[in-house]
């Protein structure tokens, strides 16, 4: 009978023991409550430069792409969608911190750079795929009133695109978010790294890990629960 | 320039897709106020040629000569060019995330910094005139095409072009639609506006062209006033092709 074994008091009392001892004894809990602070102070501005990045990289390659120019940029762009998409985020993370950034201190600026630098290669591709999937109607359009190529991209393409790949981006930043517990390895203290010092000072396991797993799994739900929703809206919307 | 001076003049335009010749050397002139209708099988390069003239389809030989520049040269500000070249296309092409009265506003605002006073109220009076003021709040996807074409033709006009093209405007819309655009084509005509229409109305080529170019094979076979080419076809391309258009 152990769905009778859970109601024991017994278990139930070791329960609120451990979760006081894991938690609440020294303010154990602010390990997490920073923890998950960093984790998305990490994400957020990781985000935005792979936002930035990706959406240089991406008007780069569809220029290319569409008109042919722009050739060398392209081919410097190719190799860092390469390099970053065929190596492993860790390895990035760790070559940026103990080699380019070795001399720095600022783990928490390195992080950001790291991840925004890989998230980026990814967007860009997002980002490309958004343009490419914009009638070719539309820049003709806009050229034939005059509108020179960038101002066709800026003010009819991207807009378009833009509102079309904002779920694929939120995915991304739901990636990005699980992705940065990692970044314990160039001792940041973040989220993953919080739940791990709380079980090297109470030696147990189940509860630190295991609530770190929940506000992780929290956070993403509510992620991909705003995802959904935007998703519906926009395809409620024509415009 | 008089009257009688050529708008635009295209001399010995050749156009190649990979090894497909698609235009060979197409040699005309569209004077201003012309009504030039291009005809022709389908396949026969009409499109390419229309989007040479405004360089959408940039020449693989040969010039055009818009208002006497050299349109085809490397210094020539294609961009400035076009402002004078309004296109209306067969699928439209409006854009979708903006309202109507934005759609026909941008570009005199960016491209002719009008303000937005002073191109709202060219384009609520050119929407006016085709009867759709009241669709001005409204995105392109709650219009039925005949709408849409309207608006596409309108907002090309708030650029005030020297001269419109027409890439098949009818061809995408449900029969019924068909008319009410081609009564603002008609109008525009009427207005003297230099016109280029590439379409398979062969109605409106013979109430509206002042002339008619057919076209077979990348080439232009024949050309003449409507009378001419449907009352007294002389080759025989044409002669057959109107056998089965009409
Ligand atoms: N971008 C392109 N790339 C390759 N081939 C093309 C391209 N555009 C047109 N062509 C080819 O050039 C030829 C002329 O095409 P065009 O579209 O000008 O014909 P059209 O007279 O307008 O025909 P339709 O009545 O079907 O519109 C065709 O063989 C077409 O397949
Ligand atoms: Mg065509």
């Amino acid at each position: 009978m152990n769905a009778l074994m859970l109601l024991d008091s017994g278990f139930t009392e070791r329960l609120q023991q451990k979760f006081y001892s894991n938690f609440i004894l020294e303010n154990r809990y602010t390990y997490l409550l920073n923890g998950l602070k960093t984790t998305l102070t990490i994400t957020l501005l990781a985000v935005l430069l792979g936002i930035v990045l990706g959406f240089l990289i991406a008007i780069i390659r569809s220029t290319n792409d569409i008109t042919g120019k722009l050739k060398i940029p392209n081919f410097f762009c190719n190799i860092y969608l390469t390099v970053i998409r065929g190596t492993p985020t860790m390895v990035q993370l760790l070559i940026l911190n103990f080699i380019v950034f070795a001399s720095s201190n600022n783990k928490l600026l390195v992080a950001v750079l790291a991840f925004g630098i890989n998230s980026g290669a990814y967007v860009a591709e997002i980002f490309r795929s958004g343009i490419m999937s914009i009638d070719k109607g539309q820049m003709e359009a806009g050229r034939s009133l005059g509108f020179n190529y960038l101002q066709t991209m800026i003010y009819i393409v991207m807009p378009q695109a833009f509102k079309n790949v904002l779920p694929a981006l939120g995915n991304e930043m739901i990636v990005l978010l699980k992705e940065t517990a990692i970044c314990g390895y160039i001792a940041i203290q973040d989220l993953t790294k919080g739940g791990d010092i709380i079980r090297s000072r109470t030696y147990d396991p189940y509860m630190p890990l295991l609530g770190v797993a929940a506000v992780y799994l929290i956070i993403v739900m509510i992620m991909t629960a705003g995802v959904n929703r935007l998703e519906r809206r926009l395809r409620n919307s024509d415009h | 320039m008089t009257t009688n001076d050529a708008l635009i003049k295209v001399q010995h335009l050749n156009k190649r897709f990979g090894s497909l010749q698609a235009l060979t050397d197409i040699n005309t002139e569209i004077k201003k106020g012309e009504v030039v209708v291009v005809i022709g099988p389908s396949g026969s390069g009409k499109s390419t040629f229309l989007r040479c003239l405004n360089l959408l389809e940039v020449p693989s030989e040969g010039t055009i000569l818009f208002e006497g520049v050299d349109i085809t040269d490397k210094n020539a500000d294609i961009n400035m060019h076009r402002q004078k070249m309004g296109m209306v296309f067969q699928h439209f092409n409006l854009f979708p995330h903006m309202t109507i009265l934005k759609n026909m506003i941008i570009a005199p605002m960016k491209l002719q910094h009008k303000s937005e006073k002073e191109a709202t109220e060219l384009a609520m009076d050119l929407l006016k005139q085709v009867g759709l003021e009241d669709r001005a709040m409204a995105y392109p996807s709650q219009l039925s095409g005949g709408q849409k074409q309207r608006i596409a033709i309108v907002r090309a006009l708030c650029m005030k072009p020297e001269v419109m093209l027409f890439d098949e405007p009818t061809s995408a819309l449900d029969p019924e639609m068909v008319g009410e655009v081609l009564e603002v084509m008609k109008s525009l005509a009427k207005d003297s506006m230099t016109m280029v229409v590439v379409t398979h109305e062969m109605g409106f080529a013979k109430e509206v062209a002042t002339r008619v170019l057919f076209m077979a094979d990348g080439k232009q076979v024949e050309e003449g006033t409507p009378k001419q080419i449907f009352e007294s076809p002389q080759s025989e391309r044409l002669q057959s092709f109107l056998a089965k258009v009409l």
